[in-house]
């Protein structure tokens, strides 16, 4: 690794202040993408600024309607929070199998969605669930936050502090992963936002597909939403199959592979939902 | 440049004066002379390196040092106490769970995160679990065996014990 400087700052404002003064500095969250490339000399950073020393960056909580997840909460505490698991259950279930164990335990939300790695898990949780990305001066929506592989709409120097998620007890994740590197060659997350239970909220569309790992960066069904507004059943969207030619081709698999697999996996994911809401005892 | 950082390491108080770049991996073993850390791919991929900060498993290789100033750190050399193996220690040498043994510190405290979260695992969690830890030895059959014999071993000796259940300590 080439030498940095290291800084820890206690609140948003020092961190900021850190980053005005060093161009050349990156933010630490989990570190378990940004170590891995320094050490291999891709990135050399002038400083790092430490997130884990901000208390305001932590924790899960509830906000009215939604769930807030701090930007430095890692993989693991995600996946073992009651009120995800309960609330969001394919956001804990993509959390549980993200990496390995070692990697959930430092690996945080915030530096996966900062990241915006074109094969990351969180991406179509973001984008099928509607949430917001909270930085220090403004809000975003899923929708518009990821802009391209690697890519988001995020400032330079611009700190992602939580995101906040609506309550979708509807909702599965299902993926494909590359059998050497388990990263999903594709991933699908399906969310349902109405229910029985009553989702008071207004919501102009009722279900979302988002697809993470088969393009350059997540990517929505709208075909298959629509179709599966009508019916919500695995087979209303056995014949909807997205075209080969936008997505990744590569020596694990062409994009013809991936454009067949986004059809197996939302079905599934479909059928994992139909199948947690007449038992809520199965949800993963 | 460099840091001076502090830490709690297998029960002891212990500092240090780190550069920034420094790992945890190299503190272990550099710094401490605490060598049953090992260093495999150092791309994070094969979890020799598997310590436990603050109580739950880490790549070490895969971390700053400066990152565990005032953290709790355990590694291999903490489990053993008077000369007597720990029971997942003891579980690896009774079932055959090694060969070459480069992987094992690394599976044994992966191990041990393991047991924390299903103090009784079946294989499949088990075999599901050692995700990040590689083994080019044994084809994993004896180390799956040995894990799920080490939790036994471990409940046992708790009951004996009579301490609390490891999983309470989960937050």
């Amino acid at each position: 690794m080439y030498s940095f400087g290291y800084f820890r700052p206690s609140s948003v404002e020092e961190a900021l202040t850190k980053l005005n003064e060093a161009p050349e500095a990156k933010m630490l969250a989990g570190g378990q993408t940004l170590l891995p490339t320094m050490k291999q000399r891709l990135a050399r950073p002038s400083d790092l600024i430490d997130l884990a020393g901000i208390e305001s960056l932590r924790g899960i909580r509830r906000e009215g309607h939604r769930i807030r997840i701090g930007a430095m909460v890692r993989h693991s505490k995600i996946a073992e929070s009651s009120d995800i698991r309960q609330s969001l259950p394919g956001l804990a279930a993509l959390a549980a199998d993200i990496g390995d164990p070692q990697v959930r335990n430092l690996g945080t939300i915030g530096g996966s969605v900062a990241n915006a790695d074109p094969a990351a898990d969180y991406p179509a949780a973001l984008v099928a669930l509607d949430a917001i990305v909270h930085t220090h001066a403004r809000d975003l929506p899923a929708d518009t936050f990821f802009t391209g592989m690697f890519e988001t709409a995020l400032d330079e120097r611009e700190i992602i502090t939580g995101i906040s998620f609506p309550l979708r007890p509807l909702c599965a994740y299902r993926k494909f992963p590359n059998p050497a590197s388990r990263y999903p060659l594709v991933g699908v997350f399906i969310a349902r936002a109405l229910n029985e239970a009553g989702d008071h909220e207004r919501v102009s569309d009722a279900v979302r597909v988002a697809v993470t790992g088969a393009g350059s960066s997540v990517f929505r069904v709208r075909e298959m939403e629509k179709a599966l507004c009508e019916s919500f059943t695995p087979e209303a969207i056995s014949e909807i199959s997205v075209a080969a030619d936008d997505l990744n081709s590569d020596i694990h698999a062409g994009g013809e592979y991936r454009a067949h697999l986004i059809t197996v996996m939302a079905m599934r994911a479909v059928a994992d939902i139909i199948a947690a809401r007449s038992n809520p005892s199965l949800v993963r | 440049m460099s840091i001076d950082i502090s830490l709690d390491l297998n029960g002891d108080a212990v500092s240090a004066t780190v550069e920034e770049r420094t790992l945890l991996a190299s503190l272990l073993r550099d710094r401490f002379r605490l060598t049953g850390t090992h260093i495999g791919c150092d791309t994070s991929q094969c979890g020799a390196c598997v310590v436990h900060v603050d109580g739950r498993s880490v790549k070490s290789c895969a971390m700053l040092a400066v990152q565990v100033d005032g953290c709790e750190v355990r590694t291999i050399e903490g489990l053993a106490s008077d000369g007597v193996l720990h029971p997942m220690q003891q579980a690896f040498q009774d079932h055959h769970g090694l060969q070459c043994g480069f992987c094992t510190p690394g599976m044994i405290m992966s191990a041990l995160d393991l047991v924390r979260h299903h103090p009784q695992p079946d294989e499949a969690t088990v075999r599901r679990w050692l995700e990040g830890n590689l083994c080019r030895c044994t084809g994993y059959h004896n180390i799956v065996k040995a894990i799920i014999a080490g939790a036994k071993e471990m409940q046992k000796e708790m009951q004996k014990a009579d301490r609390p259940d490891p999983t309470a300590a989960i937050d």
